[in-house]
Parts: structure tokens; sequence; C-alpha cells
């Protein structure tokens, strides 16, 4: 499934990036432990995390992730946003908090097409 | 004249809610006596409200009580602040204060007593000081060194609360001015994992008076002091780190 069906589907506000979604996404990993994303996200997952400090820019980058979704609408500072938008990485944004939307987004995403 | 000390930059007191009771500043002190402690940190979670019983307690002893907090930023790393001054660790306490949410629930996570010299309770610390301030690590830093503090990364080998585990690596331009290693992992193997863009302290930070000590930074000095500390950080006027020595 392509992540700009994703963010369609659940509204997600596209922050930065929007020319980059036409990816397509493999699955999902939740983690807001920085260094256990490194060891254990997949290439294509989108990341819901709760953190906002820059280096989720650089980790998702790092593991080539296809967006990172921030939840409870916890928008990003500046830092964060610019860096987004100079690495080409999508920042979502949902209400919704992390246990809802990952179980959303599991259930959509194990649909057969 | 210059010579060694031996310092324990991270212990707690009673007042964090994860420490034992008996953390009372004579103790504390009875103990750093017995293991040749120098100088010693005082850092608390996101407080310093037991630093003036602490300076109290130390004073008929040579040990130099630095007043510092264990800041947990918005993040949840936990970053040491440490000051020669009181009135500074205070004026960081109150901004702490202003951005903790939260009431301690003492049956979850302990009491929070603060007490003078004598160990003897005044009142107890009502915030909840185990949890997480909304200020952002570089805010955190900032407010540290502004204050003419020494901001330390706590305990990076760790996985919980540290810079490591919670941001995965040490953003690019973040002015800390050394991390720390606990005693799981001795200062060298810190300085091979870690790198040597940061200079590297190694703590107890003890939460019980027989851990006080079990590991520890020597420093080259003129007196136990923040400001010599910082010299001896950046190898100025003939200070320097020595080495981390386990007891």
């Amino acid at each position: 499934m392509k992540l700009r069906d994703i963010a369609d589907t659940f509204d997600f506000k596209v922050l930065t990036a929007p020319d980059k979604l036409d990816v397509e996404v493999s699955g999902g990993y939740t983690s807001d432990l920085l260094s256990d994303v490194m060891a254990n996200s997949r290439p294509g997952n989108i990341w819901i995390t709760l953190q906002t400090h820059q280096n989720i820019v650089a980790v998702a980058r790092l593991r080539s992730l296809a967006a990172i979704l921030l939840v409870n609408n916890r928008a990003p500072d500046e830092e964060t946003m610019k860096t987004a938008e100079q690495e080409q990485v999508p920042l979502l944004l949902t209400p919704d908090p992390a246990f809802l939307i990952t179980g959303k987004l599991y259930l959509k995403l194990s649909q057969k097409d | 004249m210059l010579r060694a000390f031996r310092a324990d930059l991270h212990i707690h007191t009673c007042l964090s809610p994860c420490a034992e009771l008996e953390m009372s500043p004579r103790g504390i002190i009875r103990t750093a006596s017995e293991k040749e402690i120098d100088i010693l940190g005082i850092c608390d979670h996101n407080s310093a409200e037991n630093v003036p019983a602490m300076r109290h307690a130390a004073r008929p002893f040579r040990i130099s009580v630095l007043a510092g907090m264990e800041v947990t930023s918005q993040e949840e790393v936990h970053v040491l602040g440490l000051f020669d001054s009181l009135d500074s660790a205070l004026g960081l306490q109150e901004i702490v204060y202003a951005h903790l949410p939260g009431e301690n629930d003492e049956d979850a996570f302990g009491v929070q007593p603060v007490v003078n010299e004598e160990g003897e309770i005044l009142r107890f610390n009502e915030k909840l000081l185990i949890g997480a301030t909304t200020l952002d690590l570089e805010e955190v830093v900032s407010l540290i060194r502004s204050r003419g503090g020494l901001a330390i990364a706590a305990h990076i080998d760790r996985e919980g609360f540290s810079i490591i585990g919670q941001l995965a690596f040490i953003p690019a331009a973040l002015p800390l001015d050394a991390l720390e290693t606990s005693p799981a992992m001795p200062i060298e193997t810190a300085r091979q994992k870690f790198g040597s863009r940061f200079p590297m302290t190694s703590a107890s930070d003890a939460h019980r008076l027989d851990e006080i000590g079990r590991s520890s930074t020597s420093f080259w000095l003129a007196e136990g002091t923040v400001a010599e500390i910082r010299k001896a950080l950046v190898r100025q006027d003939g200070r320097k780190v020595m080495n981390g020595k386990e007891s």
C-alpha cells in the first residue's frame, strides 16, 4: 500500500516532504527509543512515535523508513521540521495515541488487496 | 598547588523517590569519607532541595559538595547539571519545576523527603520528580550552561534514560561538557565505544549508601569546584582528568 493512500485514509496531516508519499509501505514500527528503532525497524516502515527531537529524521533516513508518524498531535519543533524538509523525510501528524493508530494501521496493512 | 581529587559526581539523596531513606546527609558524607571521596555531585531527580543539608553535613569533612540535579528532558534523557553556586542550581530548579507536570504517588514511586543535615524531615516534596520535564534536550543543556553549570549526559552506556538509548546518537551541535558512564562500563571501554568527541567521566549513580564511590573519576585540580573540573575536562592550566577508578 502506498504511503499517500494511508495518509489520505487516516487523514494524517503531512508536515514535510509532500512529494515523497508515492512509496510503498512495508509495514510499521512503534517505538519511542531511537536506539531500538535503529536496531529493529525495517526499510519502508512507517514509524509511529511521540519523539519529536530532530534525531528522528536521521534515524528515519539511516533506516530508509517511509515516514515518521507523530502521535497525540505532538507537533515537532522548527529544527526537526527544517531537517525533515531538507532530508526529504515525510513527517505525518495524527491526534490518535500510539496504541490506537498502530491498531488501525495494522488492520489496514494486513488487508489483502 | 595541584593534586588528585577523587570525585563521585552523581549520587542521589533520600529526596529521590527511587533512593533509599538511608541516603541521609550524614550517612552519605560518612560513607564518602570512608571511601576517600573528595568531591560529591548531588544529583537528585529534577530537584536540588537537599543540597543545602548536604553542604551543612559536609562542613566538618574535607569533602566538596557540588550543587546538582539530574534533569529529565522531554525525550526522557537524563542530564546532570553541576554548579558551584547553590543559587544557580535553585535557579535551574525553578524552571524545571515550572516544566514538570504531575504529583508524586508515594505508594507507586516512593517518598521524597527534604531533610536538614541531621536527616530530620522538613517536608515532603510533592512534585512528580521521577517524571519528565517538557523541556527538550537542547533547552536543558542550555539552561545548565547559561548558569555556569557543567552539563553531563548521564549513564550513556545504559539503554534507559540515556542520550544514546533514547536518541540513538548525540546530536551534532549539542554542547555537552562530558559524557558519564555508569559502573556497568569501565571508563576506558566507554571511551572506545563512544569516541573521544567529549570527555568521559565515571560515577556511581548511588541510590544506596554502599553504592557510593563504586565508580568514580579522578581529577588533577587545585580545589574541588565545578570551575576547576571544567578546566580539567578541557585540559586547561595543568588540570586534567586522570582516570576512572573502580572501588
